[in-house]
């Protein structure tokens, strides 16, 4: 194993550093609990939102920590959910009076420890709404698992939820125009090879050359098939057909594609992947008015992509390009 | 009451769990590495850690108050799900022993029911889903039966023990249902659940420390 760190089980603290070292000027960063929250946290009057998960798939949550989006992000162990006690201390740390909004990711650890960390918040006075996220169609929703995955489009869910915040609406509103966002966005992801866990010191699953993995999720577990390697387009198609008749989407929809990097695949294979979908999208009569290209919520080490499509409305529109101040999504200001 | 078990045997208990998951910790990864995400030996032995380290601080008075510790711990430091579930299933196991300062074969069997109850009420699992639930149902039952059989403290925790290691190894045919294995349907199949295999471990670390 060859990586940038110094000790396997220093490397979210040591990454903490640096994040704190780099963008003081936006948020600041504690330690015991280790919690990343905005600078001006808790701001008075406004919903704060607080996201949180495993390390590994920066910059999400910390690189989204700003205004106009996330009040403070809980950093786990990589790859395993934080605890219930940073959560609620980050809960405690964003309340400016309005209430805050968990935004979960749906894994099961995920959801348990926020839904502890809830229950202990609200025996504190604090009103805490929740929004799971589960825009994964790779996995079945049904009786037989634990449901849908929460991946890339929780970055969208994030800022837009952030800038019904900013703008002033209350808890319910929030909360309300997240799982609209939840509602209306999909997403699937591939797997090229497979992420190594500092602490495993070896890929936690086994790739061939010519094999890939459809149906990723963001923590290195399998996906839902092991299929050959094809050239580019025909994997595009297999994330983006599923995606796209999930909702479905259809020739009346304006909608924001957003091609997401898991980590190791270059920036320059994310464009032929963004090229590839919107041709598809194209081909169905969609119309693409944003759109999102970077690896954003990425699985370690992994190659590979997803690609996320969100229905648009003109009030999402309009929260999409409200300003936004963090690490990693920054304009309008 | 003969062969009940005090405080001393829940220390023991931790102490056994401590080093039986450290022992373990590259096998339940290696299991948690094939249908889930690698890290469950990792999360428990820095788990269990914590929690000696705290009982070498201080000991509680009695079985249930070491339970407490072991509950609110593991909740503060494992993380994912096991960190919740086991915490859960710590504190239900220590709300049932209460302030009794020791544990006899009823007493025992009530500590594995609710702590049984607690993981099933938290991760809404049922027996069958390939969870932890598939080791502590068949240890609830097997702990009732040899109490109603006329077994005692000792009796009562190793046929507990015995029958979740069983129901651990049970989970290799079966396709999850919960949690995160549950994304690979048929994948599954074939292996055997970690947080099953660890809560056997620990269910034989308390058997252990109840033979002395």
């Amino acid at each position: 194993m060859k990586k940038l760190i110094r000790d396997p089980q220093t490397v979210v603290r040591d990454a903490l550093a640096g994040i704190a070292a780099a963008h003081g000027d936006l948020l600041r960063v504690q330690t015991d609990p280790d919690l990343i929250v905005r600078r001006d946290a808790p701001v008075s009057g406004k919903v704060g939102l607080v996201s949180g998960g495993g390390s590994g798939h920066e910059p999400l949550h910390g690189g989204f920590v700003g205004p106009g989006m996330l009040d403070a992000a809980v950093p786990g162990p990589v790859f395993t959910s934080p605890t219930p006690d940073p959560i609620l201390a980050a809960t405690k740390a964003v309340d400016g009076g309005a209430g805050v909004l968990h935004i979960v990711k749906n894994y099961t650890g995920d959801v348990l420890n926020f839904e502890t960390a809830a229950d202990l918040a609200g025996a504190e006075d604090i009103a805490v709404e929740t929004v799971v996220v589960d825009d994964d169609v790779a996995v079945k929703d049904s009786l037989y698992t634990a449901g849908r995955r929460g991946v890339a489009g929780t970055v969208l869910i994030e800022k837009i939820a952030g800038a019904a915040a900013e703008r002033g609406d209350d808890l319910a509103q929030v909360a309300a125009i997240a799982r609209k966002v939840n509602a209306q966005v999909r997403s699937m992801g591939i797997a090229l090879t497979a992420p190594v866990v500092p602490h495993a010191g070896t890929p936690s699953f086994d790739i061939s050359d010519h094999e890939v993995e459809i149906g990723i999720g963001i923590h290195g577990e399998p996906g839902r098939a092991r299929i050959e390697w094809e050239p580019v387009d025909g994997l595009v198609r297999r994330l983006v057909e599923p995606v796209l008749d999930d909702l479905p989407f259809t020739s009346e929809d304006d909608v924001l594609l957003f091609v997401n990097g898991m980590g190791a695949t270059p920036l320059v294979e994310l464009y032929i992947v963004f090229d590839a979908a919107a041709s598809l999208l194209r081909e169905r009569g969609i119309t693409i008015s944003r759109s999102l290209v970077g690896s954003l919520v990425t699985s370690l080490d992994m190659a590979g992509c997803s690609v996320t499509v969100l229905r648009l409305d003109d009030e999402l529109k309009a929260l999409w390009d409200a300003p936004v101040q963090t690490p990693a999504l920054r304009w309008g200001r | 009451m003969s062969g009940a078990l005090g405080v001393d045997w829940a220390v023991d208990w931790v102490r056994r769990s401590a080093a039986a998951v450290g022992e373990h910790r590259a096998e339940l990864s290696g299991l948690d590495r094939e249908i889930g995400d690698g890290d469950h030996g990792e999360n428990l032995v820095r788990g269990f850690q914590a929690v000696v380290a705290k009982l070498d601080d201080e000991t509680p008075a009695t079985p249930g108050g070491v339970l407490k510790v072991v509950a609110t711990t593991l909740i503060s430091t494992v993380g994912g799900a096991s960190g919740p579930l086991l915490g859960t299933a710590y504190l239900k196991g220590a709300q049932a022993a209460g302030d009794s300062e020791s544990l006899d074969a009823a007493a025992l069997v009530a500590v594995l029911t609710a702590a049984r109850d607690g993981v099933v009420l938290r991760g809404k699992a049922e027996a069958g889903d390939k969870t932890m639930v598939d080791a502590w149902t068949p240890a609830v039952e097997a702990a009732a039966a040899a109490q109603a059989d006329g077994g005692d403290a000792a009796a009562v925790l190793a046929a507990a023990a015995g029958a979740a290691e069983q129901g651990a190894a049970a989970t290799e045919p079966l396709v999850a249902r919960k949690g995160r294995a549950s994304y690979l349907g048929e994948r599954a199949v074939g292996h055997r659940d970690p947080g099953a295999q660890s809560s056997a471990y620990q269910l034989r670390a308390a058997a252990d420390a109840a033979r002395g």
